[in-house]
């Protein structure tokens, strides 16, 4: 025998060399195969004359939109569609997210009740919600909202500035008058001292023990404080008051009937697993822990807001995250009752008018996936911050 | 010795998924022994099935006729329904081989997305329909109206130009499907709906109560519509664009379903004759069978009858040939052929 074989053999029989080894010829199939498909797409889309690139995000798009939360008119461009897409997408996540937490939370929370009656409402509520397709939800609210309603001409009305027909909610838009802007300032000045106050309490408890009511102080500062300026200037603020003109009302602030039954279904249906998710939390802290904090003297309220909950919230948030992201993902369904979201206006009316889409479908899962992993990192931060404290 | 092999194995790789030339459609299609025609999802006389799932209409003979020719016999086709939004990525993916789902002829979608249309089969325009009862006639009168209309269309394009130029406000309503276009709309969600006029009349009749309704006299676009293909092969676009074109001249030259058969016997006219493939080798041209016209002919129809067979004035959508653009050009028309010969 030579010296060298058995040191090959030793080189090639090494689990160590043979793990990297397989690993490297993976890593280079996927990489070839990710090539392959970006040189294909490539070449299939020069041959059959598909225009490619971002340059149509500059262009004029042509078509209107009827919810914006910006400015926008047909000579916007593609780039002002994508944002006003994304903000409405936003907005219904945002509003749904909101309800959903608080129907959410207040229907977990039924269920337990002693009160045969309050857990029977609310374990047939999330039986009911939960299994019944998402899709189905929204037509039921939209031709719902719809049917209930009544026509421009024979609204409902509320004290001749509010008026609700089946072309949306319409309510006075307030506008802004001269010296407004000392408003906001101490508006938002008030909200830091609030703070403030909520830092010194908590640190001045903590050293004494002795209690401050906080949340009615600062209440009471940032309430009073708008109020006394408001007053001060003479009341600032004129109203635009909608009108009937026509077809339907101008003027004033509306809210579509699509934007109410949308973030009506997502909050329902979410809120019918968020419920379940705070049943979870509240069970998983075992009863001896209520029995303690009794035990030592605590009001029932102060049992569930300085015992019950943080230690539940640390069930809760994980799963509680997954039902933001369901929420956010689900609003995509806004195409089918013509709820101008990313998908409708971007990956719709866009895509069909440019072709692009490879482009604006990228952007759009680009989006989502942002829009998800922030929801994430902000969740996860929350989930640290009430973690039980190590000592 | 690991980077040589990998070396191989990227170069072998490399090789093997070059990427396989098209095989043209036309190849594909004869050797499958069928193909797959793009519709719409239920367009009563353009595109619609029955209770057994036959799907008839316009736009259906449209992909009967490539059938004839190719096949010799019309029902070689899967019909696929498509969303307007799904119908071009549908195309492109090569899911479809002929899109024939009431699709407008516009620049941009001939020259940016990879399409070319093989002619028109039908001059469409956009209207507005609004209810009785709402006492408007005419479009003008629309300042401030909700507009219920289809996502995906040049339809969005045209109502955003029409309430531009003249200087009215309107609030969109854009569904992606053109049932519950037509749903909301019934529900009184909006004051008026737009798609191109043939469209409003063949959804009129899927209304509630289609008599309530009225079409505005106003067109506010031109609306060619025709059969599409994926761009870069000619020889299958060829069949396409002669398929049509053979409906449209054997028209012209009164060739029709019930008569091909005797007139082909008896004919002295070169052209008929060439129609019925008994000269001038067209079929040869397009890798057809020379009977390839009078395959369409006798088989599908000319397209005067294909047109009173399904939108006609006995109809129940009910258009009106006569005086329209849809006439030959013989009866004051725009529907004119190049000559197949």
């Amino acid at each position: 025998m030579s010296k060298q074989s058995p040191k090959i053999s030793n080189f090639i029989f090494n689990k160590n060399v043979q793990g990297v080894f397989y690993q490297a010829i993976t890593l280079s199939l996927v990489i070839l195969g990710i090539y392959y498909i970006v040189q294909n797409t490539a070449q299939n889309m020069v041959a059959r004359g598909l225009a490619s690139g971002f340059n149509f995000l500059g262009v004029e798009s042509q078509f209107d939109i009827q919810m914006t939360l910006i400015e926008y008119s047909p000579t916007s461009t593609y780039f002002d569609a994508f944002i006003v897409g994304l903000l409405n997408t936003l907005l219904v996540a945002g509003i749904g997210i909101l309800f959903a937490t608080i129907i959410g939370f207040a229907f977990g929370i039924m269920r337990l009740s002693s009160n045969w009656l309050v857990a029977k409402i609310a374990e047939s509520y999330i039986e009911i919600i939960r299994n019944i397709p998402l899709l189905l939800q929204i037509f039921f609210w939209y031709f719902a909202v719809l049917r209930a309603l009544p026509k421009p001409k024979q609204s409902i009305e509320f004290m001749d500035s509010i008026f609700l027909n089946n072309r949306g909610l319409f309510v006075p838009d307030p506008n802004l008058g001269e010296g407004s802007s000392i408003l906001f300032y101490l508006f938002w000045l008030s909200v830091i001292i609030s703070i403030g106050i909520f830092v010194w309490s908590k640190k001045r408890q903590n050293k004494t023990g002795k209690t401050f009511p906080a949340f009615f102080t600062s209440m009471a500062l940032i309430v009073g404080t708008f109020t006394l300026t408001l007053t001060a200037l003479g009341f600032p603020i004129s109203f635009e008051y909608p009108e009937l003109k026509g077809f339907n009302f101008k003027g004033g602030m509306k809210l579509i009937p699509e934007l109410v039954a949308l973030t009506f279904a997502l909050a329902m249906y979410t809120a019918a697993f968020i419920a379940e998710v705070v049943r979870a939390g509240i069970q998983s802290v075992s009863k001896g822990q209520t029995e303690a904090a009794r035990s030592v003297g605590l009001k029932e309220g102060l049992v569930l807001r300085l015992i019950i909950i943080p230690q539940a919230l640390r069930v809760i948030v994980p799963p509680l995250t997954n039902q933001y992201l369901n929420l956010t993902k689900n609003s995509s369904l806004a195409a089918a009752i013509a709820y101008p979201d990313l998908v409708l206006v971007f990956a719709g009316t866009a895509l069909m008018q440019t072709g692009q889409a490879i482009e604006i479908i990228g952007m759009v899962m680009g989006v989502y996936l942002f829009l998800s992993l922030f929801t994430s990192v902000v969740m996860n931060l929350f989930n640290r911050y009430m973690k039980v404290g190590e000592r | 010795m690991n980077t040589f092999k990998m070396w191989i194995l990227s170069l072998t790789a490399s090789i093997v998924m070059m990427p396989a030339a098209f095989a043209g459609t036309l190849d594909t299609v004869k050797s499958q022994g069928f193909f797959n025609c793009g519709v719409s999802q239920g367009v009563p006389g353009f595109s619609n099935p029955d209770e057994n799932g036959n799907w008839s209409g316009i736009d259906v003979d449209v992909c009967r006729a490539v059938s004839a020719a190719v096949f010799g016999d019309p029902d070689k086709v899967k019909y696929v329904p498509l969303t307007a939004k799904e119908r071009f990525t549908a195309l492109q993916a090569g899911e479809i081989d002929v899109l024939s789902r009431n699709t407008t002829w516009t620049l941009s979608r001939d020259a940016q997305i990879g399409l070319e249309f093989a002619g028109v089969n039908f001059y469409d325009g956009q209207g507005f329909m609004v209810r009785k009862d709402s006492g408007i006639s005419s479009a003008m009168e629309l300042d401030g109206a909700s507009v219920c209309t289809n996502l995906g269309t040049t339809t969005e394009l045209n109502m955003a130009d029409f309430f531009r130029a003249n200087g009215m406000a309107y609030e969109p309503v854009v569904f992606e499907k053109a049932d519950e276009v037509v749903n909301a709309y019934d529900e009184g969600r909006c004051d008026t709906y737009t798609t191109d006029k043939s469209g409003l009349a063949a959804q009129r009749t899927k209304l509630a109560d289609p008599d309530a309704h009225v079409v505005l006299p106003e067109t506010i676009s031109k609306e060619p519509l025709g059969p599409v293909v994926r761009e870069g092969d000619g020889d299958w676009a060829d069949v396409v664009r002669w398929s049509l074109n053979a409906m449209i001249e054997a028209e012209e030259f009164g060739l029709t379903k019930s008569n091909a058969k005797t007139e082909c016997a008896l004919t002295s006219n070169p052209v008929v004759a060439r129609l019925c493939g008994k000269e001038g080798a067209t079929g040869a041209g397009l890798n057809l069978g020379e009977s390839w016209s009078y395959d369409i002919v006798t088989m599908v129809g000319n397209y005067g009858d294909v047109y009173e067979t399904h939108v006609g004035e006995n109809t129940p959508v009910g258009l009106a040939r006569a005086g329209s653009p849809n006439a030959s050009y013989k009866n004051g028309g725009v529907l004119y052929a190049p000559p197949a010969r």
